[in-house]
């Protein structure tokens, strides 16, 4: 039993899951944006990571951790808030490409001023748990308390965001706005509103998962942190469903898994390049995975 | 009562309304009726806030609503079940009944188990999603959801379009007994002429965009000019 648990499958399965809560819940926050306003944030990597300068910044000053995670989350929900209001919201019912070049452009202006205020060398973050792996007679599992942190923390998450659109008043305004904004509007829902909420609720969910990336040892917080994590994160979206957010968690999971395996049974550099063929492939075979745009709705 | 007062509405140089003026009683059903793209739905849309008008009023009661957004015209008690009946899909029976409920100063038990009573068949397929339902049972589930937040006003568009005609006669049936055991201010806009004439207290007909003829229902059904140019009913 204990080879069994020590065995190279079942560290890559670990491992692989540990990787996959995180592209699966920056998938989970590029599904939020885009159900509810239909915009492909790309700059959803770089609005978090500027909360969390903003919040975990102030464990220079001696903050306790967790009161600067809670710092971080609300930067995260103003800096949701601000940008939709300001950025987002002249976009609406323009031409697809629009709101795609002005986030990109926006995540380049975040990581620059982020450089210019705090440099690019990386900060290490305390991780809150230890992240040496657990040991079985002597061999490490491929678990340590922090994975097991991150995998928990990221069911929360999830958890708590599909909680909140199946059983709340809020969630069920969230909805409606989403899938029919005139009739919502017809019905004295604030859809103004909802449509801010949701960019808050996906930034805050961006502000976790940077946080949890940025406490890994070998990453610190760079104003870079996100690029990579969003690349997956996004493949993790596409192929599961924009519109989807259980589709996104499960297809991020899957994907972290996958990639483990392909790192070490083949080669870490393969790893990007059977990304983007899952991604090539998905959308090959199920081509509205990527812009599910009312192609399946009836009202 | 819905008052509107010279109303003009232009989307780019075509104009939906011109100078539209009409009143809708407390407690009475006004028909409003004529052709495709006489501008039926446009003055709606634009008592309920979603058009934006070039110059006229339209005041509830002695409010202005014009300049409103929809959902506060909404919060104001202005039901509106637009044309295809905007039930979302999606969303099961009650779902779209929550969120009917939104605005609704009433509990939320209270006010399904009105809509309940009053639509049975709702009742029944609660947790169904609406995509399941018949264009009757859909139509009947728009209506629920606007009543549900108690409004004192609710605008139809065309609630007969694409149903059989024992429906149709069930639905305004069930709208006249609305209009009276509510003291609800109707407003029903329809291109089935005949069958929105046998409820209604009073008819508005327009034609273009302008009110060729605002008289009282039995009136209008008496027209024989107004049913042959204006409403298509040849006998």
């Amino acid at each position: 039993m204990d080879s069994f648990l020590t065995s190279r499958v079942v560290t890559d399965v670990l491992s692989g899951l540990t990787n996959g809560a995180i592209y699966g819940l920056v998938a989970l926050s590029l599904v939020l944006v885009w159900r509810a306003t239909r915009v492909l944030n790309f700059a959803q990597g770089a609005m978090p990571m500027f909360a969390t300068y903003l919040g975990m910044g102030l464990l220079s000053y001696d903050w306790p951790y967790w009161v600067c995670v809670g710092v971080s989350l609300v930067a995260a929900f103003a800096i949701g808030a601000v940008t939709e209001r300001v950025l987002v919201r002249p976009l609406y019912g323009k031409p697809e490409i629009n709101p795609i070049v002005v986030m990109v452009g926006y995540l380049i202006i975040l990581e620059a001023f982020a450089a210019a205020i705090w440099s690019t060398t990386p900060r290490s973050l305390p991780a809150p748990f230890s992240p040496i792996d657990w040991k079985l007679a002597g061999q490490p599992v491929g678990l340590s308390p922090f994975s097991l942190f991150e995998v928990v923390t990221a069911l929360v998450v999830m958890g708590a965001i599909v909680g909140l659109f199946r059983f709340t008043r809020i969630g069920l305004q969230l909805r409606a706005s989403a899938l029919a904004p005139e009739v919502s509007r017809l019905l004295g829902v604030r859809v103004g509103r909802m449509l801010t909420l949701g960019w808050m609720l996906s930034t805050a969910v961006g502000a976790v998962t940077a946080i949890l990336v940025a406490s890994n040892f070998f990453t610190g917080l760079t104003p870079q942190l996100m690029d990579g994590i969003f690349a997956f994160g996004f493949i993790a979206a596409a192929v599961g469903g924009l519109d989807s957010p259980v589709g996104a968690v499960a297809s991020g999971i899957a994907l972290g898994v996958v990639l483990q395996f392909v790192g070490d049974y083949l080669n870490s550099n393969a790893i990007i390049l059977v990304a983007l063929g899952i991604l090539i492939v998905s959308l090959m075979v199920r081509p509205n995975g990527l812009l599910t745009r009312s192609a399946a709705r009836r009202v | 009562m819905i008052a509107v007062e010279r109303l003009t509405v232009a989307f780019g140089a075509v104009y939906a309304l011109r100078e539209v003026s009409l009143r809708a009683e407390t407690g009475k059903i006004t028909a409003v009726l004529g052709a495709n793209g006489a501008g039926k739905t446009t003055l709606l849309r634009t008592i309920s806030g979603l058009v934006a008008p070039q110059s006229g009023t339209v005041s509830l009661d002695e409010r202005v609503l014009t300049r409103r957004r929809p959902e506060d015209i909404a919060r104001l008690g202005v039901g509106h079940v637009p044309e295809g009946r905007g039930v979302i899909a999606e969303f099961t029976v009650e779902e779209n009944l929550r969120l009917g409920a939104i605005v609704a100063k009433v509990p939320l038990e209270e006010g399904l188990a009105q809509q309940y009573e009053a639509f049975p068949v709702l009742g029944q397929r609660r947790k169904q999603h609406a995509a399941k339902l018949s264009g009757g049972e859909r139509q009947m589930l728009a209506m629920a959801r606007a009543l549900i937040a108690r409004p004192s006003v609710l605008l139809l568009d065309e609630p007969s379009l694409g149903l059989a005609p024992l429906v149709t006669a069930q639905l305004m049936a069930t709208v006249a007994e609305l209009c009276a055991t509510k003291d609800l201010t109707v407003v029903l806009v329809e291109q089935n002429a005949s069958s929105a004439l046998r409820i209604a207290h009073h008819a508005v007909v327009l034609n273009v965009g302008s009110v060729v003829a605002d008289a009282p229902a039995e009136v209008v059904a008496a027209d024989e000019r107004l049913r042959q140019y204006y409403l298509g009913m040849v006998e």
